[in-house]
């Protein structure tokens, strides 16, 4: 028997995909799947129409409308970005000439790139994924090396069928016992983030790893996984399980067996070296939330702003020393490649049953990350609760989760919410963001204030 | 696209960290399907007053550092959002180089293939340089402000592509018959992966 050195998990993915090496040392990486969204594909798609050059294999390119489609009912291609139709349009027009699948607005399956790419089965474990979106980290939840990348790294993966690069550094993030009652995937990410920094993943592949993440169901390991990229690092991924084969099994573009030997090779080897390990102890995660402008401004959620960079308290508003907890409220969104998945609106739902928010809050909405998800939670009443509640319902898209030029609200106002950056601007012009669990959003929008969801217990 | 290959100017200095690809260019600014056109709303949040009025406390508003062609940011440079907007709104504004104790790895690839340089050195360094005029020598890997020359790190294949100015995917598909090749196996291997 041959003696091979022990792999960790994202080196054999890599390995399996290199076609050709580089004399400067980059590979050749073999890409199974792109998927562009309007915000970015119809650039990309265009300006490879310009340059001649045709996608090699268009039934492995996807495309969605998700980013500055309307989420309100009845909507069509206008946006309530100014000048967003074209993205739209132009997107539909290079997709149908590119020849590659399009969901388009009205589709049933239309949704944020992040939620739908699972649901359809077309990431699946082992594969390469790419798309011009940052968030496709989240993507590694199911054992596949996906990857955010710019335009013209999507036009090189569709033109070629490859990318150029040098091999990503390892890093093994490990979540040893188990997550306390009311703490969620959310609230690890941020702890990591908070720890280590918003920059502390650079340039490397995050293995999630440990009891604490084998315990998360599929969609939690795509919260985990998805906020990968506000830690710096390329991707982030974790070793597919039963509950991987059992969620992608049916799935519409999945093989309909997952008996090859690729598919148990599919985990870091006993003894693989990692460039760099973190441990983290599960059971000590508090429900989380941010207090400044980067994901690394996190802190728990009984907590107290620590003494941060001056211009972040400037902006959000809050001085060193005071409680998070209390802090009014305006504006509570629930929806994200983040948090807006099936099991979130049902966790969400739970605590916000037979209550109501707060009469100080402008506007409280629930974005489904899906067509899918949005009928899954119509069929057990879940968008029933939250319009009682005092919640919108809306179609899927990114919606809130950033401001493109459309719906926002007054400058200074203060947002809960359940996505993934809290940047300055980020939901429009001086709009100051708390990121933190459904769980937390809920909890906040009911108080009318930050508020800890513990203190909620679930009604019957 | 240009070569890069020296650089001799002033470092306009943005010494805070997570500086993110929101600030770089607003979504807000991003208003057609094109590549042009964006240079107008780079920092955008941060270079205008309301009514597109310049903010004269920010630092490219100052006569010093108008048209500025090198930025010395902090950590995590360019973090956020995967667009490459951001790129081409400072290349379009005439930056060159970014200068940061280091990037958000996105960023810093959309760089490579816009012929902007993604420039590392330590933190310390940084702050020395930040608001100086340097000089820098790809070629050489290094950087020299006044008396003091730092050699920077980057990857080899990269660095490649900014000397000459290369188009990646006419560099790759010099690969095809590889690439080929290799397809041809794998429908084999993982006939799953072809739809």
């Amino acid at each position: 028997m041959a003696l091979t050195l022990p792999l960790t998990l994202a080196d054999k993915i890599w390995d399996a995909h290199v076609t050709a090496t580089t004399p400067a040392g980059s590979d050749l990486v073999a890409i199974d799947r792109v998927f562009l969204h309007e915000r970015t594909g119809a650039s990309a798609l265009k300006s490879m129409a310009s340059a001649g050059r045709p996608v090699v294999d268009p039934r492995r390119v996807f495309a969605v409308m998700d980013h500055i489609v309307d989420t309100r009912p009845g909507r069509g291609d206008k946006t309530l970005m100014l000048g967003g139709q074209a993205f739209i349009t132009e997107t539909r027009a290079a997709a149908i000439a590119a020849g590659i699948t399009l969901f388009d607005v009205t589709d049933p399956d239309q949704g944020i790139t992040h939620v739908i790419s699972p649901e359809l089965g077309i990431v699946l474990p082992g594969c390469t994924l790419v798309a011009p979106d940052s968030h496709t980290c989240t993507q590694g939840a199911l054992g596949a090396l996906a990857w955010g990348i710019g335009s013209s790294e999507a036009e090189h993966a569709m033109a070629t069928g490859v990318l150029r690069l040098p091999r990503p550094k390892t890093m093994l993030v490990r979540f040893d016992g188990a997550l306390r009652p009311g703490v969620t995937a959310k609230d690890m990410a941020l702890a990591l983030i908070a720890a280590h920094g918003a920059g502390g993943g650079a340039g490397h592949v995050v293995e999630f790893a440990g009891p604490a993440v084998r315990a998360l169901d599929i969609e939690a390991r795509m919260t985990l996984c998805n906020m990968a990229t506000e830690f710096a690092a390329m991707a982030a991924i974790i070793a597919p399980d039963e509950k991987t084969y059992a969620y992608l099994a049916g799935r519409r573009y999945a093989p309909t067996a997952f008996d090859a030997p690729y598919w148990t090779s599919l985990h870091s080897d006993e003894g693989a070296r990692f460039d760099r390990t973190i441990v983290i102890d599960a059971a000590a995660i508090a429900p989380m939330i941010t207090w400044g402008t980067s994901p690394e401004h996190a802190i728990p959620i009984d907590g107290v702003v620590p003494s941060g960079p001056t211009r972040a308290h400037d902006y959000i508003g809050l001085a060193p020393g005071a409680a998070i907890i209390g802090t009014p409220i305006d504006v509570a969104f629930i929806g994200s490649c983040t948090n807006a998945r099936l099991s979130d609106l049902r966790r969400a739902a739970a605590l916000v049953k037979g209550r109501h928010i707060a009469p100080s809050i402008q506007k409280a909405l629930v974005v489904p990350g899906s067509g899918a998800v949005k009928r899954a939670a119509e069929a057990e009443g879940l968008d029933k609760i939250f319009a009682e509640a005092g919640f919108e319902w809306r179609e899927s898209g990114c919606s809130l989760c950033f401001f493109a030029g459309g719906e926002s609200f007054p400058a200074g106002s203060r947002s809960i919410s359940s996505t993934n950056r809290n940047f300055e601007g980020r939901q429009g012009p001086g709009i100051r963001t708390h990121i933190a669990s459904p769980e937390v959003v809920v909890a906040s929008a009911i108080a009318g204030a930050i508020a800890d969801p513990r203190d909620l217990e679930p009604q019957a | 696209m240009t070569p890069f290959t020296t650089l001799s100017a002033i470092a306009a200095p943005m010494m805070f960290d997570n500086i993110d690809t929101d600030a770089i260019i607003p979504s807000r600014e991003m208003k057609s399907t094109g590549r042009t056109g964006l240079a107008e709303g780079l920092f955008a949040g941060w270079r205008y007053v309301e009514g597109r009025v310049p903010n004269p406390d920010f630092v490219l508003n100052r006569p010093e550092y108008a048209g500025a062609r090198i930025i010395a940011g902090g950590a995590n440079f360019g973090c956020g959002s995967s667009r490459e907007h951001a790129v081409w709104a400072l290349a379009e504004y005439g930056v060159r180089c970014i200068i940061a104790p280091g990037f958000a790895p996105i960023f810093a690839a959309n760089c490579i293939r816009n012929g902007l340089l993604p420039l590392v050195l330590p933190r310390e360094a940084v702050e020395s340089i930040a608001g100086r005029e340097v000089y820098i020598n790809l070629a050489a890997q290094t950087l020299t402000c006044g008396d003091e020359t730092y050699s920077f790190p980057i990857e080899a294949e990269a660095k490649d592509m900014l000397l000459e100015g290369l188009d990646a995917i006419d560099l790759t598909l010099k690969s095809r018959t590889a690439i080929a090749a290799w397809t041809h196996a794998d429908r084999t291997a993982r006939p799953w992966i072809y739809l």
